[in-house]
């Protein structure tokens, strides 16, 4: 039993480690017969990088202070004042994860093009704000769940209660008592928005959009060393988020609010 | 209780952005795909079933075909794997150290798709990968002529294990924890063998999470473009890509059968996830 | 020959020994409580009894055969668990012939067997029920069922009532009784509650750190109990400190009282000695020659029984008696005389 413990865990682990290795080797590779940089040098000074990457980490930011603005409010309004709305919001927030993104942003295409009301897709702008909805929509699933398991573990009635009776109104209590406190939460949800964004491919190439995605499926079909230093810039900023979300789990125990 | 509309103004924001940006585009597609467009021909629009005929040529249904074929054997795969290994940290008695590794890399790894993952796998065992030539070199083994190809739906189920399997990881070892360690011993006093407990409770309670689960990663990989693009190009035939395709350049002919292409996909997404939620429910109640 | 006998048995965890030369001889038929507090070893033993703990050294017999090196499911022995541990995918009927069907008995017989249990149980119609839709106790009878039905050598219970609500637990405490009388089962039951283990028990062994302190009937653990960890352990005690007038006589005095002790004194100044809340009480009676005078400090008017505190030869003691409607309790702060047998007293070891 405990040899076949160990196979299964070593093959699986294998299986996990060689393609990081293939990509990073394959990185280092870009000179003939030594390992260097150049790949890693070629990528970052190249202008279309520096644009997309920047253009995708200002995507990534947007959705975050928008998911912040949409969920953080209505989860708290819905454990406060209105728990029948739950089930509702629940399955609403599940759709993202079975309707196909390549699905939602035909739906925003034919929807919001130049002979609707809408007409969101005709101007650079309006297809900005249209992709900077769509990673909304992506993250929604886990910025709800995020926020909901963390306003779960404070008394957001009682709070609420002892806040309004010293004369707050509803932006302070929210900014300055409940936001704080589900701190921790939110960022985990915007650390995983952040990946998601990041990478992400269909929503942004379907919409013409100058993203990091689309630039590293341009480079992959144009080049061969450069896809594998983005691969692991990719890979790198992926297990930041993570890491990140789990130190600011472990540094909440400090700062969460006595019950 | 007296319906209280003012109170409903706090999840006003909520409501109407999912609607406008997520339940109406979707519901665009699906009505639209019942419905015949304005055409030259036969004039105004009306409900009818003519797109999905229209779709069901041998190349779309083809399509259909390798994408469901894809994403089971991905899903079945990701399941076996996951679960060995699921398995292997909480009873196999090995090291305790290695287990919240495991699940923290399965955390990245499971976010880690799309156009990177593609590259990763092709610096690996694609045609100039590190593994293809380290096999060619050193031990003389051609993978190209034993059959085996990167850029195919094989290759592409491979690929797809690497964010399958940590799912299944991080699904099912709470499942696995949730075992309770009393119900081991209960049935060993019995008189029960490992095999027995196997057979005879632990899988069967089990069971709704790991078909669950296989319904869930057959979901996950039956939407996923990304990374068939960046493997294989815009040109291997799988439902994803050629609704990217159509919505790049109608390749369909008509956006209504576009449309009923996307209907396709949703139904088989909604369904596979509609199986993992039911089952999930079905296996909460048991362990109440 | 006892029926099961633990010999000199010891379990380490690491460097923490955690039971300390046990042993013990069990009768067939014989019930006896393993009683102690949290951490005293007692459910080690009984898991090492079961086989899923491997003792140190050690060795378990039971009717003659060696079992220490076999395996539980080896063992034929049945077990109740504290959480029930009724398998959730399984219905009532299925999990009470959960042995038998492992066993690989006829399915008439299973079916035959598994009706007879769910009679003893009291539970004939509950066959085709999940266990999520009984209640704790019924499920733990379910439990009592499941394990007696491949007719075990020995029954082990570890700590089966903790997880019930009092009521039930009375109930069920007695149920349970009856049932292994019944069908005379050889019984070891882990308990941390004294009530239970003396109102259930042939004999009850008291755990401490590992160790058995003493073994022996429930009246004998409450009436004469060996080490001062029993007799504070079990039941209520008061303590007094007397002063040694003639050691070898046994004669020593509370305050300015005299009186002779049955039993040898240790050597020394002073004995401690304590005293049951039933020995104890108010005003002179017969048998009752020792006599102290005390003040009443507190009444605790609990209904049938009156407990009363009173400050006497300098240490607080504890007196109960039964209500009577005609004699209102003494009033806090009087004075009072205390009657006791001085054969009553209890001496501690220093």
């Amino acid at each position: 039993m405990k040899a076949l413990a160990w196979f299964s865990f070593l093959f699986g682990a294998t299986f996990f480690i060689l393609p990081l290795i293939g990509m990073a080797e394959f990185s280092l590779s870009m000179l003939r017969g030594v390992y260097s940089f150049e790949a890693y040098r070629v990528v970052l000074r190249d202008p279309a990088f520096q644009a997309t990457f920047l253009y995708s980490v200002m995507m990534a930011l947007g959705t975050i202070v928008l998911g912040i603005g949409l969920v953080v409010p209505t989860a708290y309004w819905v454990r406060l004042r209105l728990p029948q709305a739950r089930p509702l919001i629940e399955f609403i927030t599940l759709l993202p994860l079975v309707i196909p993104a390549i699905v939602i942003v035909y739906g925003y295409i034919r929807m919001f093009n130049t002979s609707s009301i809408l007409p969101l897709t005709g101007s650079v702008t309006g297809t900005n704000i249209l992709l900077l909805f769509g990673y909304t929509t992506l993250a929604l699933p886990y910025m709800y769940r995020a926020v909901d398991t963390g306003l779960r573990t404070i008394d957001v009635g009682t709070l609420t209660e002892a806040a309004q009776s010293l004369g707050a109104g509803w932006v302070t209590i929210l900014g300055r008592l409940i936001l704080p406190n589900v701190l921790t939460a939110v960022l985990s949800g915007a650390f995983l928005t952040f990946a998601i964004v990041i990478g992400e491919f269909t929503m942004a190439a379907l919409l013409n959009r100058p993203a990091f995605g689309p630039y590293m499926q341009l480079m992959g079909a144009n080049r061969a060393y450069e896809p594998a230093a983005l691969a692991v810039i990719a890979f790198g900023i992926t297990w930041a988020c993570m890491g990140l979300i789990s130190v600011v789990g472990r540094l909440s125990k400090h700062t969460r609010a006595a019950r | 209780m007296r319906f209280q509309p003012l109170r409903w103004v706090g999840v006003l924001p909520f409501f109407a952005f999912s609607a406008l940006f997520l339940i109406a585009p979707t519901l665009y597609i699906v009505i639209n795909s019942f419905r015949s467009g304005v055409s030259a021909i036969e004039g105004a629009n009306f409900w009818t079933l003519q797109n999905f005929r229209d779709l069901m040529t041998p190349s779309v249904i083809n399509a259909y075909w390798v994408s469901i074929k894809i994403s089971f054997f991905s899903a079945v795969l990701g399941c076996l794997i996951g679960f060995a290994m699921a398995a292997a940290v909480t009873f196999g008695q090995l090291p305790r150290v290695l287990k919240q590794p495991l699940l923290t890399f399965s955390g990245v790894a499971s976010n880690f798709a799309g156009v990177p993952l593609a590259f990763a796998f092709i610096a690996t065992i694609g045609p100039a990968g590190l593994i293809t030539l380290w096999l060619r070199n050193e031990f003389g083994i051609n993978l190209r002529v034993l059959g085996f190809n990167l850029l195919s739906t094989r290759g592409l189920v491979i690929t797809y294990l690497f964010f399958q399997i940590p799912l299944m990881i991080l699904i099912i070892t709470p499942a696995l924890e949730g075992l309770k360690r009393e119900w081991r011993e209960a049935a060993a006093i019995l008189g029960a063998t490992g095999a027995q407990y196997w057979r005879m409770v632990a899988l069967p309670i089990l069971f709704p999470s790991l078909l669950g689960t296989l319904a869930l990663l057959f979901a996950n990989s039956f939407g996923a473009v990304a990374t068939a693009i960046a493997l294989t190009g815009p040109s291997l035939n799988i439902a994803p890509i050629l609704l990217y395709a159509q919505i790049r350049g109608d390749v369909l002919g008509s956006p209504n059968v576009g449309y009923a292409l996307a209907t396709g996909m949703i139904v088989i997404t909604a369904l596979a996830n509609g199986l993992y939620i039911w089952l999930r429910t079905r296996s909460e109640r048991w362990l109440k | 020959m006892a029926f099961l006998t633990i010999s000199h048995l010891v379990k380490d965890f690491g460097s923490l020994r955690v039971v300390k030369d046990f042993n013990l001889d069990i009768a067939k038929g014989e019930f006896v409580s393993l009683l102690g507090p949290s951490g005293c070893g007692k459910t080690t033993v009984l898991r090492m009894v079961a086989g899923f703990e491997a003792p140190s050294l050690g060795s378990i017999t039971i009717d003659g055969q060696d079992v220490t090196a076999l395996r539980p499911n080896q063992r034929n022995i049945g077990m109740v668990f504290q959480a029930y541990a009724l398998f959730p995918n399984l219905t009532v009927a299925q999990n009470v012939g959960f042995g038998l069907k492992v066993a690989g008995m006829a399915a008439a017989e299973q079916k035959a067997r598994v009706s007879e249990m769910l009679d003893l149980i009291g539970l004939p119609e509950k066959g085709p029920s999940y266990p999520f839709q009984l209640s704790g106790g019924q499920q733990q009878r379910v439990a009592l069922a499941r394990a007696l039905a491949v007719k075990p050598r020995v029954l082990l219970l570890d700590e089966p009532l903790s997880a019930l609500d009092a009521k039930i637990r009375v109930s069920l405490r007695t149920e349970i009784r009856e049932i292994q009388k019944r069908l005379g089962i050889t019984t070891i039951f882990v308990t941390h509650d004294q009530e239970e283990a003396l109102s259930m028990s042939d004999r009850v062994v008291v755990m401490n750190g590992g160790v058995a302190e003493q073994v022996a009937t429930p009246f004998d653990i409450y009436n004469r109990p060996a080490t001062r960890f029993v007799a504070n352990f079990v039941g209520a005690l008061s303590t007094l400190q007397a002063r040694v007038i003639d050691a070898g006589a046994g004669r020593v005095a509370l305050g300015e009282v005299e009186m002779t002790l049955s039993g040898p004194v240790p050597p020394g100044p002073s004995v401690t000695v304590a005293l049951r809340p039933e020995a104890a009480h108010l005003g002179r009676g017969n048998g009752r020659e020792t006599v102290l005078q005390g003040v009443i400090r507190d009444v605790n008017f609990m209904g049938s029984v009156i407990r009363i505190k009173a400050d006497v030869a300098g240490a607080t003691l504890s007196m109960d008696t039964f209500n009577r409607p005609d004699t209102p309790p003494p009033p806090i702060g009087s004075q009072a005389e205390i009657s006791l047998a001085a054969r009553d007293l209890i001496i501690l070891e220093p």
